[in-house]
C-alpha cells in the first residue's frame, strides 16, 4: 500500500505529525494510523490551556478495534482543539492531513519539530517496520 | 464445571505413576516448620439434623427481624411480590456474570438494558449503567467521575450525607488527590444550608435526598448554586421508593444520580449484597464508570443487545479506564427489575404513597406526646428525626426492652452531637397498630 505522506509536514515514530506554522504547529495523526486503526468512531482530546512535555499522552482515538493514545511529538501549550471532531471522527479517516487536525499548540521550544523525521524519513521508517 | 469423581483406588493410581506413597507428600515442599501437624480445631462431624438444630440456636439470638422495627437509615423494610424470587431463581440467571459473548447472552443483556432504561425514567437522566456494587461506592464513583468531567480536585458533600457513605467514599479515594470538604444542615430545616465551600475548585456538590434526616432537599436551588461555581450536582438518593413520590433529580438539574436500588425487591439481608444505581447525562457518558449495554441491530435487521463504550472499561482500557469496577450486581439488579417492572408506574407511586403517608401518621402520632417533638421543618418522604427530652438511646433502649419495640436509630451513634435525636422509619408494610403500639410504647416509658 503506498502512504499519503506529504512533504511539508514533520512525523513521529508513533505515527503523529506536525505542521509548524511560525510559533505555533498543529498536531494530528499520520494516513497510515488511520489505515491500521479503521473506522474512527471517537476522540478524546484535552483542553486549550493544557500544556504538555515532549512525548506525552494528549488524547485518544477510539476506532471500530482498539483504543490508541496520541502523543505530543513537540512541548507546547494547546490554543486550540478541533471541536469539529467530536460531531465527525471520521474525518480522520477522510482527511487525516487536512479537516482532520486534533490540536493546535504554541511551541515550547520552536525549532523542536525540526528534529522530527521528515517525509522521506518517515516513509523509510515505515518501510522498515513493515 | 463438570464434577469429577476419584475413587481410593484412581487415587493410589495417581500417586503410584508419579512416584509417591502418599498424597501428603505433595506438601513436601512446604518447610516442616510452617506445616500444621495437627487436626484442625473444630468439632466432630454432626448428624444433619445436629446441624439445623445447632444453626436454629445461633438464628434465635436474632430479634430484629420479628419485632416490629421502625429502622430505615440507608436499608428498607419493603414488601417483596413472591414473583421476584421465583425469577431469579430460574438457573439461566443463576451465574449471572458479564455477558461478553452477545451471541449466547441476549436475555441477560436485555434485562440489563431493561434496568438501564428503568433506572433512566426514575431518576430523569439520560444514561444509566449496569449497575454498581450498592449506593456507598457509586457515590464514591460520582466523586472521581466529577472529578474526570471538571478537572477539580474538591468535592464538597453535605454532612446530612449517609455517614457510611461519606466514610466509603474517604476510604475509596484516600489515595488520590482528592480534597473532600462537609457542608453543614441548616438547623431549623434540616436542609444542607451553609455552601461558602463551594468554589471555583469544586467537582461537585454531593447532597442526599431525601436526607439522612428523612429530609427532602431544594434540589433545584443547589443545582444552581453548584452550576453556578461550574461544579456539578451529584445526587444521592437511599431510598429508591422515593422516586415513586418525589420530582426527579433529574429534572431538578442533576448532572449526576446514584443510589441504593435495595428497596426495589431486595431484602435487608443484614446490609447486603444491595445494588448501586448509577445515572447521568450522555454527555458525560464516556467519563461514566461500569458497565453498559446497548441496542444494535445485525445486518438483517434484528434488534439485539450488547456491551456498549466498553472502551472506558478496565479490561481494555487498564489504568486509563473510568473505573477499576469492570462488573455489577447482575442478580440483585435482575430482581430490581422484575420488582419495577411488576410493580409499574401505578404500583410504585402506590408504594410510595403509602409510605409518605404512613409515616406522616406516626410523626403525627408521636408529636402528639409531651416531650417529643419534629426537630426540622423540611418535607419528608417516609424518614423523620425526632427530637426527645430525655437522652435517644435510653428511650429506644426502653422501647425494645420493656415494649418489644424497635423504634428507631439514635442519630449519636453517627452524630455525637445530637444525643436527644433518632430516626425513624415508616413503610408501607408497617400496620397502623403498630405505628400506634409506637407511640403508645413512647407515651408509657418511665424515666
Amino acid at each position: 500500500m503506498a502512504n499519503n505522506i506529504p512533504e511539508n509536514l514533520r512525523y513521529s515514530k508513533d505515527h503523529e505529525w506536525v505542521l509548524v506554522d511560525d510559533e505555533n504547529a498543529s498536531i494530528g495523526i499520520t494516513d497510515y494510523a488511520q489505515h491500521s486503526l479503521g473506522d474512527v468512531v471517537y476522540i478524546d482530546l484535552p483542553r486549550v490551556g493544557d500544556k504538555f512535555g515532549t512525548h506525552e499522552a494528549f488524547g485518544s482515538v477510539e476506532s471500530v478495534k482498539a483504543v490508541s493514545e496520541v502523543f505530543t511529538p513537540i512541548a507546547g501549550e494547546v490554543i486550540e482543539v478541533n471541536e469539529g471532531l467530536n460531531d465527525s471522527p471520521e474525518k480522520v479517516n477522510s482527511d487525516p492531513y487536512g479537516d482532520a487536525w486534533f490540536i493546535k499548540i504554541k511551541m515550547a521550544k520552536p525549532g523542536e519539530a525540526d528534529k522530527m523525521l521528515s517525509g522521506e524519513e518517515y516513509e523509510e521508517y515505515l518501510s522498515s517496520q513493515a | 464445571m463438570r464434577y469429577i469423581p476419584n475413587s481410593p483406588e484412581e487415587r493410589e493410581e495417581m500417586l503410584t505413576a508419579i512416584g509417591l506413597a502418599s498424597a501428603e507428600e505433595l506438601f513436601r515442599s512446604i518447610p516442616q516448620n510452617v506445616q500444621l501437624k495437627r487436626r484442625l480445631d473444630v468439632t466432630e462431624a454432626l448428624a444433619e439434623s445436629e446441624v439445623i438444630a445447632a444453626l436454629e440456636k445461633y438464628a434465635e439470638r436474632n430479634t430484629a427481624a420479628g419485632k416490629p422495627s421502625f429502622l430505615g437509615a440507608g436499608v428498607y423494610s419493603h414488601f417483596s411480590p413472591t414473583v421476584v424470587d421465583h425469577l431469579i431463581q430460574r438457573s439461566e440467571f443463576f451465574t449471572s456474570y458479564t455477558p461478553y459473548q452477545p451471541e449466547i447472552s441476549q436475555g441477560t443483556l436485555q434485562y440489563i438494558f431493561e434496568f438501564q432504561t428503568l433506572i433512566c425514567q426514575l431518576t430523569g437522566m439520560e444514561v444509566a449503567n449496569a449497575s454498581m456494587y450498592d449506593g456507598s461506592t457509586a457515590m464514591a464513583e460520582a466523586f472521581l467521575m466529577a472529578q474526570r468531567v471538571t478537572r477539580r480536585d474538591k468535592i464538597v458533600v453535605a454532612e446530612t450525607v449517609h455517614p457510611e457513605y461519606r466514610e466509603v467514599a474517604k476510604t475509596y479515594t484516600q489515595h488520590g488527590d482528592l480534597q473532600i470538604e462537609t457542608a453543614s444542615l441548616d438547623e431549623k430545616t434540616g436542609r444542607i444550608s451553609d455552601l461558602s465551600a463551594l468554589d471555583e475548585k469544586t467537582a461537585a456538590l454531593v447532597v442526599q435526598s431525601p436526607n439522612f434526616f428523612g429530609c427532602v432537599e431544594d434540589l433545584k436551588a443547589l443545582a444552581e448554586k453548584a452550576h453556578a461555581a461550574g461544579a456539578l450536582l451529584v445526587v444521592v438518593v437511599t431510598e429508591a421508593i422515593s422516586f415513586g413520590l418525589l420530582k426527579s433529580p433529574g429534572e431538578c438539574g442533576a448532572d449526576i444520580v446514584v443510589g441504593e436500588g435495595q428497596s426495589f425487591g431486595i431484602p435487608m439481608s443484614f446490609g447486603g449484597p444491595h445494588v448501586g444505581l448509577f445515572a447521568t447525562r450522555e454527555k458525560f457518558v464516556r467519563n461514566m464508570p461500569g458497565r453498559l449495554c446497548g441496542v444494535a441491530y445485525d445486518k438483517n435487521g434484528n434488534r439485539g443487545f450488547v456491551l456498549t463504550l466498553s472502551t472506558r472499561e478496565q479490561h481494555i482500557r487498564r489504568e486509563k479506564a473510568t473505573s477499576n469496577i469492570c462488573t455489577n450486581q447482575g442478580l440483585i439488579a435482575l430482581a430490581a427489575t422484575i420488582y419495577m417492572e411488576t410493580m409499574g408506574k401505578k404500583g410504585l407511586q402506590e408504594v410510595a404513597m403509602q409510605n409518605a403517608q404512613k409515616a406522616a401518621y406516626a410523626a403525627k402520632q408521636i408529636t402528639s406526646i409531651d416531650g417529643f417533638e419534629l426537630p426540622y421543618s423540611a418535607p419528608k418522604f417516609n424518614e423523620f428525626v425526632v427530637r426527645s427530652s430525655k437522652p435517644a438511646e435510653e428511650v429506644l433502649a426502653k422501647l425494645r426492652e420493656e415494649k418489644g419495640i424497635i423504634g428507631g436509630l439514635a442519630l449519636s451513634r453517627y452524630y455525637p452531637d445530637r444525643p436527644d435525636e433518632f430516626l425513624v422509619c415508616v413503610t408501607e408494610t408497617m400496620k397502623k397498630e403498630k405505628i400506634d403500639a409506637l407511640a403508645a410504647g413512647l407515651n408509657e416509658l418511665q424515666f
